[in-house]
């Protein structure tokens, strides 16, 4: 008997355990998955939860529920990847060998990589939303919240959800104005990239949202540290934002069981073929995922288009033949703008977001890199679809893993 | 899409003035664009930080952030703003010939 071995039960490993259940001969070949927590998150949720639109129930449930019953799932911390034993090494000092290992351990915010940030003032008067505790923690402040200066901050990138950040602060803006408060709150929106959109496109399609919802740019930024006293973010140049409220996304990284096997990069993403999904230097190591060094956003659209491609490399690979380069960086993304509306975006490696009707070519029902209700209504329905079908390893019907250029306007 | 005649070469340049097809790039072409963007001259470490960039675009398909050229010893972020004020990954990726640093959207 030949083993697979899944590291991580996240949105990318959970898919693709049930992927491969569904093709493999498991007469020959048993699966095990392995994570230290039974809470899966359905992690888009977290952009709710400040808001109070969603609550526990909508966005945490049990793993167990999600993988096929004869899969065997192990509950414990992962110690250390040993490649060269073609071994993992668990916490209470099982070992497992396996003949493919598959990495999808995702990333976490890292929020004692900025200087200042993690200590005093924390869940305070900063805070992150990309974990359940920051989330929540946040949300308590702002039902409190009477006006003041809002910093919605991005620390560096590569980000989990890159669009987020933007999202939170057009939200902010929608959720300020119900709450009557928007005249006395000001909103600023500060990141190390050159722009709030920085794609051609998008930039010319969006690029006056901004303005249009008084929500002002801080480009360029590249933070030194925080100054919770002062409350104030100070930049390698010089630069400072004052803040009431600092909404940030700190550092990403990779988890530190890559640091600790050596397979990691500075950030602990694991070098990875951008179109196999073959760790680099470890032909039975494969990674999915977040815990990618890929230039793909990091989303759970694209773990999905990764692990219909992972499962048909897995068995290639088995048969001894040739993988596929078959990942193209497919993401498809829905961004909140407020007030009942929401863009969509679908792209990949070679393409940038352009105009369009999705996924029916000139149909719709979706619009491209448009605001509409639609798209919003698209966006809330995807907490449905997330765990009823793609958790689940099935395809939303409609959508191929590989982007299609069809019914897009592509500029020339 | 605009074509441009820098260094007496004449290469295909986006809005930004940033080189989009990176085959088009010379040692010339990089020294205009750093006059043009303020720097007089490119030192050696001026070039050690343009050579990683491209070596690392190359590799991966994107471009490194500030934090991966401090970690892996190339130079210090501080350094980094004195080589190339004002954005330092935005600059050098442009004199580089490279593509400014985006996210998604």
């Amino acid at each position: 008997m030949k083993h697979i071995v899944i590291l991580g039960t996240g949105t990318a490993g959970t898919m693709l355990a049930n992927h491969l259940f569904r093709v493999i001969d498991r007469t020959r070949f048993d699966i095990t998955i392995v994570d230290q927590y039974a809470r899966h998150y359905y992690q888009p949720g977290f952009l709710f939860i400040p808001f109070a639109t969603y609550r526990e129930k909508d966005i945490v449930k049990n793993i167990k529920n999600f993988i096929p019953e004869k899969v065997n799932s192990i509950q414990e911390k992962i110690e250390q990847i040993q490649p060269a034993a073609n071994q993992v090494l668990l916490k209470n000092g099982m070992k497992i060998a396996y003949d493919i290992l598959v990495i999808a351990t995702g990333c976490k915010t890292a929020p004692h990589e900025i200087e200042g940030l993690a200590g005093k003032g924390w869940y305070d008067n900063a805070f992150d939303f990309y974990t359940y505790e920051g989330a929540c923690a946040l949300r308590e402040k702002l039902k409190a919240w009477q006006g003041g200066r809002i910093a919605v901050h991005i620390a560096e990138m590569p980000i989990k959800c890159p669009v987020a950040p933007l999202e939170f602060a057009f939200l902010a803006d929608a959720f300020m104005t119900r709450r009557g408060v928007r005249s006395k709150t000001t909103i600023t929106y500060v990141t190390p990239l050159p722009g709030a959109f920085t794609k051609q496109n998008c930039s010319v399609v969006l690029g006056h949202l901004l303005a249009d919802k008084n929500i002002s740019l801080v480009p360029d930024f590249n933070i030194a540290r925080n100054d919770p006293d002062a409350r104030q973010l100070v930049s390698y140049d010089g630069k400072k934002v004052d803040y009431d409220l600092l909404v940030t996304v700190p550092t990403n990284k990779g988890d530190d069981l890559i640091a600790r096997s050596g397979l990691g990069d500075e950030l602990n993403f694991v070098p990875t073929n951008m179109h196999t999904l073959q760790a680099k230097g470890h032909e039975n190591i494969f990674v999915i995922g977040d815990a990618t060094d890929l230039p793909s956003s990091k989303a759970g659209s694209v773990a999905h288009f990764q692990s219909e491609v992972l499962a048909v490399n897995i068995l290639r690979f088995i048969k001894g033949e040739p993988l596929l380069p078959d990942f193209d960086g497919h993401a498809n993304c829905f961004i909140e703008s407020g007030f009942g509306k929401a863009f969509l975006i679908d792209f990949n490696y070679d393409l940038e977001p352009v105009q369009g009707k999705f996924p029916l070519p000139f149909v719709g029902p979706f619009s491209l890199l448009k605001e509409t209700r639609i798209n919003h209504l698209g966006k809330l329905a995807f907490k449905w679809i997330y765990w009823n079908l793609l958790l689940h390893g099935h395809s939303m019907p409609g959508i191929s893993t590989r982007m299609s250029r069809v019914g897009k306007k592509i500029p020339h | 899409m605009a074509t441009k005649i820098i260094a007496g070469k004449q290469v295909e340049v986006n809005e930004d003035g940033y080189l989009t097809d990176p085959s088009q790039w010379t040692k010339e072409i990089a020294a205009e664009i750093a006059r043009q963007e303020g720097i007089p001259v490119l030192t050696d470490n001026h070039w050690k930080v343009l050579n990683y960039l491209q070596k690392e675009m190359r590799e991966t398909g994107s471009l490194p952030t500030s934090r991966k050229l401090k970690v892996t010893g190339v130079m210090s972020i501080k350094e980094l703003y004195e080589l190339f004020p004002e954005g330092p990954l935005k600059k050098a990726a442009k004199i580089a010939g490279l593509a400014k640093p985006a996210g998604c959207v």
